[in-house]
């Protein structure tokens, strides 16, 4: 049997056509999840801790970054960044920079949501046992509650890594060459409709379900961690909207 | 918490060695509701101490001022001459730091009702984990000083399990033996069997009448469990809206009550 | 002085009338779409037949799992081969319509799952019949419970408009697109339509909030 490389020009027909140029634009897709992701990740760790700080300066900074970004579309904050800071600031970034920024800045103000409810989530209980046994504030943070608050955070972190899976999309919008991009001007330029649309679709579907299974591992090791013995087997209800 | 007044200008006399807990007039409040009104009460070194009243007296509070859970309203309190939610600049007092705090929680160990381990970490780590990052021992000395006492609460066998596949009698035990690897010089139980199946009491308040005639430990024992009280306390502390009604050794306070508070208490919970 | 303050006054009126409307109408156009197909989609995927329940399952899930500018395209690029011509800000609606559907039809799901066992049996005690039940019993509990999480997407629809103008909707996005290229310069049309949505969308997502404290109580 020889395997068939599903990337190649000799695929018959409109396949042979089209997987070639979706191909090189799902790796731009992947790469700007990838970048997207440890970006948001980063953000929603930082300010999702800043917004469960006892002081209330700090919270009030947290809440305002997240209201900002979640009070607009991804869309006009690309553009933003992409054609209108330039003017303001003089410096212009790139395209996939500008791109990766936006999703990051976006997609971390939700996540900022779901570490700060993980954290809230940790009964108090288990805080004062940390006070007692005379952890300091960072030690009781670091190895009491965030490892706990952990396991809570993975179902809808999965949901916000599919929903910034599909946000990637918009940066066709300024031009970068992702899957989006590479499908439109396919299509733009006479290949079947239909066929390059469903290839698409089939492609972005198969990059959510990697995502799940991904996450669904992660929530296994964490759930071990904590001591539970099977992870649930669903996708909680579903995200950005829906984490508040 | 706001602190409202502060003793004054007479420095009180501190690190007097003749008393581990010292409670000055001391004022909780939680909004409109005060719960301890003016306390005071002393406990000696080594002294074990019984805490009983009805509920909703202010037990768990006084315990939680303690261990720095609470801070007072007003009033100081004194754990082995150190204020315990002030301390001294110049000659004023002023709410603790959490530098100060961190010091004085050293000496006091707390035990739960409701056990809370760590769900994150196994038997031994629950145990090590305190020692090896508060007080900086070395995690082998730690491991050694955990597994010795795991043996004294009979669990040996157990410290690599997960707290979850215990028994809710054996997690209280893990709880002990996880305050006791702090040394603590008091140790505060608070109900610490309430939340157990009935056949799982028995186990856990034997360990602990042997804690208490082993150590030089100081205790300070909230409990329903009138028996245990007697086995484990040289003195007995009545209290009611947040005020000691009456204090005595327990022989006295459980057969000849002198208040009418304390005997309809103890009708009520022994049922007697 | 960057800022140019005479433009910004020139396209803030247009901006403010003919791209609010534009989006307005995508948006509560969107919503109605989506909360109406939504019910039905979860009542489907309800349904004891699996050969219904699991189809509308699967292809909610799909839809969920990739992104609504292709599905926008799909609609915008292949419906007219098969006859079917629209205005773009329809086809934009349906393309909102039907994503969000998909997640609408989660939150009644869940709505109707939480309806107490109780209701059910109660009814079925009296003998109601089944159609009935569903209609007076449990739909309008599962709904008062669902709106909250539905108020919550009628933001994000809201939010997500703005990408109806890369299928050439003239919204606030699509008008300061416009407006941003006939100059080259996007800096005051961008944010002026930035600003806009920010100022709807935070009073609208605590005004949401504070419904949904009301229904937890
Ligand atoms: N965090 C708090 N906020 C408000 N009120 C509180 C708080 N903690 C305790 N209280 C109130 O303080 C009073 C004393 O509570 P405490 O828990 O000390 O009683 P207790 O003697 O331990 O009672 P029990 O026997 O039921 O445990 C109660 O009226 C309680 O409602
Ligand atoms: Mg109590």
């Amino acid at each position: 049997m020889t395997t068939i490389n599903p990337c190649s020009a000799e695929l018959p027909g409109t396949l042979g056509e089209a997987m070639p140029f979706l191909c090189r634009g799902a790796v731009v897709t992947l790469q700007s999840t990838l970048g997207g992701s440890v970006l948001a990740i980063a953000i929603a760790l930082v300010v999702g801790l800043m917004a469960s700080s006892r002081l209330r300066s700090v919270r009030g900074v947290a809440r305002v970054y997240m209201e900002f970004f979640r009070g607009t579309s991804v869309l006009v904050q690309l553009f933003w960044l992409f054609y209108a800071m330039p003017i303001l600031t003089g410096y212009q970034f790139d395209k996939v920079a500008a791109g990766i920024l936006a999703l990051g800045l976006n997609l971390g103000a939700y996540g900022s949501e779901v570490v700060r409810g993980a954290v809230q989530a940790v009964p108090p209980a288990q805080r004062e046992a940390a006070i007692a046994l005379n952890f300091t504030p960072y030690q009781r943070m670091r190895h009491v509650i965030l490892p706990q608050a952990f396991v809570a955070m993975v179902p809808p972190m999965n949901n916000l890594l599919i929903e910034l899976l599909k946000t990637t999309s918009l940066l066709s919008v300024i031009t970068v060459a992702d899957l989006a991009y590479q499908g439109r001007l396919l299509v733009n330029s006479g290949s079947d409709q239909l066929i390059v649309f469903a290839l698409m679709l089939v492609i972005y579907f198969l990059f959510s379900y990697l995502i799940t299974l991904l996450m669904r591992f992660v929530e296994g090791r964490a759930g071990r961690l904590v001591g539970r013995e099977r992870p649930r087997r669903r996708r909680s209800a579903p995200a950005v909207e829906g984490a508040r | 918490m706001t602190t409202e007044t502060q003793p004054g200008n007479a420095s009180p006399a501190e690190a007097d060695p003749q008393w581990m807990i010292r409670f000055d007039k001391v004022v909780k409040r939680f909004g409109d509701v005060t719960v301890l009104r003016e306390l005071d009460f002393h406990v000696r070194p080594g002294e074990r101490v019984t805490l009983i009243g009805p509920s909703g007296s202010g037990k768990t509070t006084i315990l939680r001022l303690l261990m720095t859970l609470e801070r007072v309203t007003s009033g100081t309190i004194e754990v082995d001459g150190q204020y315990l939610s002030h301390m001294r600049r110049g000659d004023r007092l002023v709410p603790a730091d959490e530098r100060h705090l961190r010091q004085v929680r050293k000496k006091v160990g707390m035990v739960f009702q409701q056990f809370n381990l760590f769900p994150n970490m196994n038997v031994l780590r629950n145990i090590t984990e305190a020692p090896v990052r508060a007080l900086g021992v070395p995690r082998d000395q730690a491991e050694a000083k955990a597994r010795e006492l795991l043996e004294m609460v009979e669990l040996a066998d157990k410290a690599d399990e997960h707290p979850s596949r215990l028994s809710g009698g054996q997690q209280q035990r893990v709880a002990i033996a996880r305050a006791l690897a702090m040394e603590p010089e008091v140790l505060l139980l608070d109900e610490v069997t309430s939340a157990l199946d009935p056949e799982l009491v028995s186990g856990v308040q034997c360990l602990l009448r042997d804690i208490a005639q082993q150590g030089n430990l100081t205790l300070l024992c909230v409990t329903h469990e009138m028996r245990f009280a007697r086995d484990i306390s040289d003195r007995v502390l009545m209290f009611d809206q947040g005020q000691i009604v009456e204090e005595g050794d327990p022989e006295q306070i459980f057969t000849e009550p002198t208040h009418q508070r304390t005997r309809d208490f103890l009708q009520a919970v022994l049922g007697a | 002085m960057i800022w140019d303050w005479d433009w910004t006054l020139q396209i803030l009126p247009d901006l403010l009338t003919q791209g609010l409307l534009v989006t307005v109408q995508a948006t509560l156009g969107g919503a109605v779409l989506a909360f109406v197909l939504g019910l039905f989609l979860a009542l489907l995927r309800r349904s004891r037949r699996a050969y219904i329940s699991r189809p509308v399952g699967a292809v909610t899930e799909f839809i969920r799992s990739t992104p609504l500018l292709v599905q926008l395209f799909v609609v915008y690029y292949v419906l007219p081969d098969f006859g079917v011509s629209m205005t773009a800000l329809t086809t934009g609606i349906i393309g909102l319509g039907v994503h969000y559907a998909c997640y609408t039809a989660e939150v009644y799901r869940a709505g109707i799952d939480g309806v107490p066992k109780g209701q059910w049996e109660a009814a079925v005690a009296l003998n109601l019949p089944r159609h009935w039940i569903w209609l007076s019993v449990v739909l309008p509990q599962a709904v008062r419970r669902s709106l909250p999480a539905l108020g919550n997407y009628l933001v994000a629809i809201f939010k997500e408009s703005p990408q109806l103008s890369v299928i050439t909707v003239v919204d606030v996005m699509g008008l300061a697109r416009e407006l941003g290229s006939e100059r080259f310069r996007y800096l005051e049309p961008i944010t002026i339509a930035g600003l806009f949505f920010l100022l709807i969308a935070i009073p609208a997502s605590i005004l949401i909030r504070r419904m949904e404290r009301r229904l937890d109580h």
